[in-house]
Formats: structure tokens, sequence, C-alpha cells
């Protein structure tokens, strides 16, 4: 048996954290994914199964935040899924036997790094980093943009001066940087 | 140049790719198709100075696919749509 010891997306054995003025970055590897993609004419079931799953259906630029799982729109008919790892950290075949053949689910754990922005200086740093307009964003509001060249996942959560990051996981030191020195020219 | 997303609203076009004419959905049947409706298929597009109907996709965005309706000559957008609803119209995706 292989004693492997387990990192984080940045290498680390603990999540890093980076703090500048007010404003926290915070790696957080505790978050299990899954997509889940309506099958064609099969809509209204999935719908329904997501429903059942996260509370609500959310539509195009949202996220439905609920515990434990919870999930935000990507595209007509398709969504993504989190939940705490430590109690999902097979959220895919969980979803899967929901869904069963209205849905094709498949696991985004290892595909995604989570940054948690936290801070009173949130909206700037935002605004340096990327195109969505991020003061107009609400709790709830969800938006795919590119940040650093890299295709992300902006959240905006409850309390509203944190957003949460999902950056391509193999340019997670790249995205890390990007926010980092954002933050450093903005505070 | 804005493109007004129909589901995200409008967003700035470098966000978005140009992905060649609309005309790249209607695809010949591989089972029938003869060897010259594949190559018009494949080689033979209008240059329109004027309306053109055009395939885009949101990169740094969604991910979808629009047809965007646009003006060669003012560069005035007229329209856009999800490509996989105007497919779907055409009776495409079966």
């Amino acid at each position: 048996m292989h004693d492997l010891i387990a990192i984080t997306a940045l290498g680390g054995s603990a999540p890093r954290v980076d703090r500048v003025a007010d404003t926290t970055l915070t790696e957080n590897p505790g978050i299990a994914l899954a997509s889940v993609a309506a099958r064609m004419d099969q809509e209204t079931t999935c719908r329904k199964h997501l429903k059942a799953v996260i509370g609500a259906v959310p539509g195009p630029g949202k996220v439905q935040l609920h515990d434990p799982e919870a999930g935000f729109w990507m595209g007509p008919d398709q969504w993504m899924v989190g939940a705490p790892f430590d109690t999902h950290e097979d959220l895919a075949a969980q979803l899967k036997a929901r869904f069963g053949e209205s849905a094709s689910v498949t696991e985004q754990t290892d595909a995604w790094v989570c940054f948690d922005l936290r801070g009173d200086g949130m909206e700037a740093v935002m605004e340096l980093l990327c195109n969505v307009n991020i003061r107009a964003m609400q709790t709830g509001d969800a938006q795919r943009t590119s940040i650093h060249h890299l295709g992300c996942f902006v959240l905006r959560r409850d309390p509203s001066d944190w957003v949460r990051i999902l950056g391509p996981r193999a340019s997670a030191g790249s995205l890390h940087h990007a926010i980092l020195t954002a933050m450093k020219s903005a505070l | 140049m804005i493109i007004n997303h129909p589901l995200l609203g409008p967003r700035d076009s470098a966000e978005f790719i140009y992905m060649g004419d609309a005309g790249l959905i209607n695809r010949p049947d591989p089972e029938t198709a003869s060897g010259e409706e594949w190559y018009a298929y494949a080689y033979l597009r209008d240059n329109p100075a004027g309306e053109h109907r055009e395939l885009w996709w949101h990169e740094g965005g969604d991910r979808s696919w629009l047809v965007v309706t646009r003006n060669t000559v003012t560069h005035e957008i007229s329209k856009v749509e999800i490509a996989r609803d105007v497919a779907r119209a055409q009776g495409r995706s079966k």
C-alpha cells in the first residue's frame, strides 16, 4: 500500500492563505464538483432532479447557494453542482444514481481550483482582474469570464464582500499569481 | 464592438471568437451527400457587403455558440441567436 500524502492544487500540504490590507485570498480544497448536462428531450426530468438536490434550478448567470449541495448555471441545460468534499467525495456517482438517464454527469472535482476572495477590497481587485461588472453583481450571481487568459467562474456569495473563483486546476499557480498581483496593486 | 448575448446580456466582443459563416450549421448528411455538396459546404462562401450571418463562440463566457447577424459594412449587429435554437428550428439535432 502506497503511503501518499494529499497536496492542494498549489502543491502545499495546507491551503494557502494570503492577506493584503483587509482582503483575504484563500485556497479552498474542500469542494467536490460534478457537472450535470440534461440529455435531449429529458430536460424536464433533469430539472426536477436538480431542484430536488439543490432546492431550485438556477437560471442564466445565477448560483443557487444551498447546503450541502449547491449549483450554478454553466450554459443552456448545463449546471455545475458542488458540495463539501469531506461528505461528498463521490458526488458524481451520487448524482448519476439520482439523475439516471436524464442527464450526463461528469466528475469535475480535480479539474478546478477554488479560491475564496473576501474583504472590503474584493470589488477593486475583481475590477482589475476581469471583464465582469462586479459592482452590478449581487449575492447569487454567477458569471464565467477570463482571468489572466484562463476561463474562470466567478460566484458572488453571501455576505456579498465574498466571491468564489473557480479556475482550471492545472493553471492554479498562474491564477493565484494573477489574483495576488491584482490584490497588491489594487489595495 | 458589443454582442448582445440572448441569455447573458451585452458582452464585449473580446470575449468571443469568430467561428465562420453560419452556413456551417447546414452540414450535408454523411450518408447521402455527394462530393459536390461536400465541396460546397467546405469551400464555397459568399462574401457579402451588407448583412451576414456568422457563428461566434463565447469562449471567455458561457461557451455558447451564437448566430450573429452583422452588417459587414457598418458592423451593426441586428440579431443574436443561440446556435442550438437555430439548428433545432431547422430540424437538425435529431
